[in-house]
């Protein structure tokens, strides 16, 4: 680290487009300690990308439980009434 | 090419899919920090959202070794006559077959009849299972390529396909400029109007786009197992995601109608950058 170089401005070099481009993997905690750490410093510093990030994680929150695609009504009911037709 | 030549090639696919000698699946290989594990478990872990997604409805996540070695077992005894165990064997994945499907031919009535297609299938070619991927990869995997084979023979006539339709290349996208979307008022978890946005929005992706993220992202499936159901690269399917992350957060970002609640019977537009 040269003179005058604090721990932050040596790890907040990541413009926008990097950030944009690493934030799924950013999301899923899937970026090397260098790289998080990284990101994390330019979202915060800059309100669009924390934007995205936060909007992206929202999405991602609001779909893992799976209840956004629900099976149509008797669907197990038929698909077994079909299966047990073969299996007789 | 004619419809019986056609024919053949779709049903070529479709035994491709079930051959056991395409999938490689010995282990995990996806370059993901914590291996195998959905994004519930990658949250509660790394970013300590609520537990909303550790109640994931899905099967197919990642599964301990134990319930491998209970499905081979299962699988052993319905080759070996014992039929009925099948039952058994495909009712943890009824719902993950079913949303396969959807998230090729975006219809529920096709999605059904092709799960049902998809599960007598594996049914019938159970014995050329041979266990080196998981049962659910086989399964999913399956379905997909019968409900791409549906989509195909629906769309002959307009004499397009799937790749035909998807021309984008899997570049790279820049969100919008929308405001910021910090938090999600919790009574809008649980709102109709909620649920009916984001289909809309999963209905908006083009279809690799869709696949990769309800699988991922709405089933919880691992990047290796979706990259092995969709029979793609990983690194695609991480592209895709990234892809259809953004812009279902695009279609979402604005709001429903265009604001957002901040409480009961307070509403403010979202403002733009």
């Amino acid at each position: 680290m040269e003179e005058g170089e604090t721990v932050v401005s040596r790890i907040a070099t990541i413009d926008c487009e990097h950030v944009i481009l690493a934030i799924s993997d950013y999301i899923e905690g899937a970026v090397d300690l260098c790289l998080h750490d990284r990101i994390k410093a330019h979202l915060a510093e800059c309100n669009h990308c924390l934007a995205i990030h936060d909007g992206t994680r929202n999405v991602l929150t609001l779909v893992a439980d799976g209840s956004v695609l629900e099976v149509p009504s008797g669907f197990g009911k038929r698909l077994y009434s079909r299966l047990h037709s073969v299996l007789k | 090419m004619n419809l019986p030549e056609q024919k053949a090639h779709l049903d070529e696919q479709s035994l491709e899919a079930i051959n056991p000698d395409r999938c490689q699946l010995s282990s995990d290989s996806c370059n993901v920090t914590t291996p195998g594990l959905g994004l519930a478990e990658h949250f509660t872990s790394a970013d300590s959202l609520s537990s909303r997604q550790s109640q994931a409805k899905t099967s197919v996540a990642a599964q301990p070794q134990s319930v491998q070695e209970g499905e081979a077992l299962l699988i052993q005894r319905i080759c070996a006559g014992e039929k009925e165990l099948f039952y058994d064997l495909i009712r943890p994945y009824e719902r993950a077959v079913y949303v396969a499907a959807l998230s090729v031919l975006q219809n529920e009535s096709d999605a059904e009849e092709v799960a049902q297609e998809a599960v007598l299938k594996a049914f019938a070619n159970l014995s050329r299972f041979r266990g080196e991927a998981k049962f659910s990869t086989w399964l999913i995997q399956i379905t997909i390529n019968e409900a791409r084979m549906r989509y195909r023979k629906d769309r002959a006539h307009l004499y397009e396909s799937i790749d035909e339709k998807d021309t984008d290349p899997d570049g790279d996208y820049f969100p919008k400029d929308y405001a910021d979307w910090r938090e999600i008022p919790s009574e809008c978890l649980e709102r109709k109007e909620l649920r009916q946005a984001l289909l809309r929005g999963i209905a908006s992706l083009g279809t690799k786009y869709r696949e990769v993220f309800i699988l991922r992202d709405v089933q919880n499936m691992s990047i290796a197992d979706t990259a092995k159901s969709l029979n793609i690269s990983e690194a695609n399917v991480k592209t895709r995601l990234l892809r259809a992350r953004l812009m279902m957060r695009d279609v979402l970002a604005p709001g429903i109608d265009g604001v957002w609640s901040l409480g009961e019977n307070s509403w403010k537009k979202v403002r733009p950058w």
